[in-house]
């Protein structure tokens, strides 16, 4: 009986997911042990903390990355990084 | 200017009011439904725990997802410094079971978890008490869940975790819990306060609520007579302040929100207005709704290390950024304040609270991130000279409250 509004539901945050069909990263931060491979392999968009624990840019990847991106996210032992759509990196 | 609509009704002290004085007092509720979400709207009724969410919104959310559905009252209440949850939950039970009602009714859920503080015994009994004397039909769908009181005992996957498997820890999102909550369904996490404000909107309107609603403030620290004050939307902090008996002399500073709040010097507090939308565009937060004076012979440094250490404590430790970041934050805030502090220690507390935010599954980090950011600038002053090694011009180290 909500139908229509269900559909405007723009998630949790209320930031419009309208215009980020490129997809962005996201850490699950209780998997994330700081092993640090997806900042070696994508420097351009990941840093490490003095902890070693990722600092991820919220920018959707540029389409020259995505690559890079991809191998990142596949790289993980712990499966902690992936590319969400118009998701949030958090 | 007191405006009491939650707090409403028989004397405080004689505790929880019974159904009959409520229904008598209150009548039956005129809307409900996809009505009553419209009220809330109109109403622009924000959720009372801490985060400020559209609460109509948020209704909606849970009710456009394919059922079962579920409501989880939430009455955790972790925050030490307030007591609001408490006290509605002890005196006006049927008003946060209406609204619990009134909720599950909107979202279509067939089952309703009361989520309450077990060191709350009090609010335990009270609104156990209460789920007795409703109809044998509404009754059935209740179920009790008490966790150990902590901070992040009450963010909302928290809540969902310890009713799915008695772990009261923040677990990771996606999924929200208006995605997949308790047993997968879809889970309206609502706090106990925001429920009751539904509940009297339900029988009062939306238009009422946008010019006479009233939110719950726990007045603290430096005044007369600490408590809870129901006061109208957009009253100043002065007047809830002076309400609570005022300062007892000068003050420097005022913790607003709690402690996932932030500080705000005296002369900058005093004419905001208790309103989360308002206080949201100003770059602060009205948090849980605590209001609490440092006094003025107190340190600001000291009492930022001492609930920062308290918030470190907290966290769940399953998230490196916490464990590690918050943790040296911590450390190098209690070194400051004992006055041994390493000369690159302020500038390393301003990189790592800024690095802090949106890197915890929950919002821990960065409630204590944004507690630290607020205490370098309001006392940016009586940091300068901690780290100068001149010691500490407060003259008691122990303030806002007590843990």
């Amino acid at each position: 009986m909500f139908e229509p509004s269900a559909r405007r539901w723009q998630g949790p945050s209320g930031r419009s997911r309208v215009g980020t069909s490129r997809p962005s990263l996201a850490v699950d931060r209780i998997r994330c042990d700081g092993r640090g491979y997806c900042a070696e392999l994508l420097p351009e968009m990941v840093r490490l903390d003095d902890w070693g624990y990722p600092i991820v840019s919220s920018d959707p990847v540029p389409d020259h990355l995505l690559d890079h991106a991809r191998r990142a996210v596949a790289t993980c032992p712990l499966l902690a990084i992936r590319l969400a759509e118009g998701g949030r990196s958090r | 200017m007191s405006a009491a609509s939650l707090l409403d009704g028989p004397d405080l002290r004689f505790e929880a009011e019974p159904v009959t004085s409520h229904l008598a007092r209150l009548g039956p509720s005129l809307l409900s439904g996809a009505a009553l979400i419209d009220a809330l709207d109109q109403g622009d009724l924000r959720g009372r725990g801490g985060a400020g969410f559209p609460v109509g919104k948020k209704w909606r959310s849970v009710a456009g997802r394919p059922g079962p559905r579920v409501v989880i009252a939430n009455g955790a209440e972790g925050e030490p410094l307030s007591f609001k949850d408490r006290l509605l939950m002890q005196t006006r039970p049927h008003l946060v079971l209406d609204g619990a009602t009134l909720a599950a009714h909107a979202v279509d859920a067939d089952q309703i978890v009361l989520y309450i503080g077990r060191e709350h015994s009090a609010a335990v009994d009270a609104m156990l008490h209460a789920v007795a004397e409703r109809p044998p039909r509404e009754r059935r769908r209740f179920q009790l869940s008490s966790a150990p009181v902590a901070y992040v005992s009450g963010e909302e996957t928290a809540a969902v975790q310890f009713v799915n498997r008695g772990v009261a820890l923040p677990t990771s999102v996606p999924p929200r819990p208006f995605e997949a909550g308790v047993r997968g369904r879809p889970t309206l996490v609502q706090n106990v306060e925001s429920l009751a404000a539904a509940a009297l909107i339900a029988r009062r309107g939306g238009a009422w609520y946008r010019s006479s609603g009233t939110l719950l403030v726990t007045v603290t620290g430096a005044v007369a007579r600490p408590g809870v004050i129901e006061t109208r939307l957009g009253t100043s902090v002065a007047e809830v302040v002076d309400r609570a008996g005022g300062p007892p002399g000068a003050i420097q500073a005022l913790l607003l929100g709690g402690y996932f709040g932030g500080w705000v010097a005296a002369d900058d507090a005093w004419d905001l207005p208790l309103d989360p939308e308002r206080l949201r565009t100003t770059g602060r937060s009205l948090g849980c709704g605590v209001v609490s004076p440092l006094p003025f012979d107190r340190c600001g440094v000291t009492e930022t290390a001492r609930i920062v250490g308290y918030l470190t404590g907290q966290s769940a430790r399953q998230c490196g950024p916490c464990v590690f970041g918050l943790g040296a934050i911590a450390a190098t805030l209690r070194r400051i304040a004992i006055g041994l502090s390493h000369p690159d220690d302020l500038a390393r507390l301003d990189r790592w609270s800024a690095e802090l935010p949106g890197r915890g599954a929950c919002r821990h980090p960065d409630g204590a991130a944004g507690l630290v950011r607020s205490a370098l600038r309001v006392f940016a002053d009586d940091f300068a000279h901690h780290s100068d090694r001149r010691g500490c011009t407060a003259t008691s180290p122990v303030a806002v409250g007590a843990v």
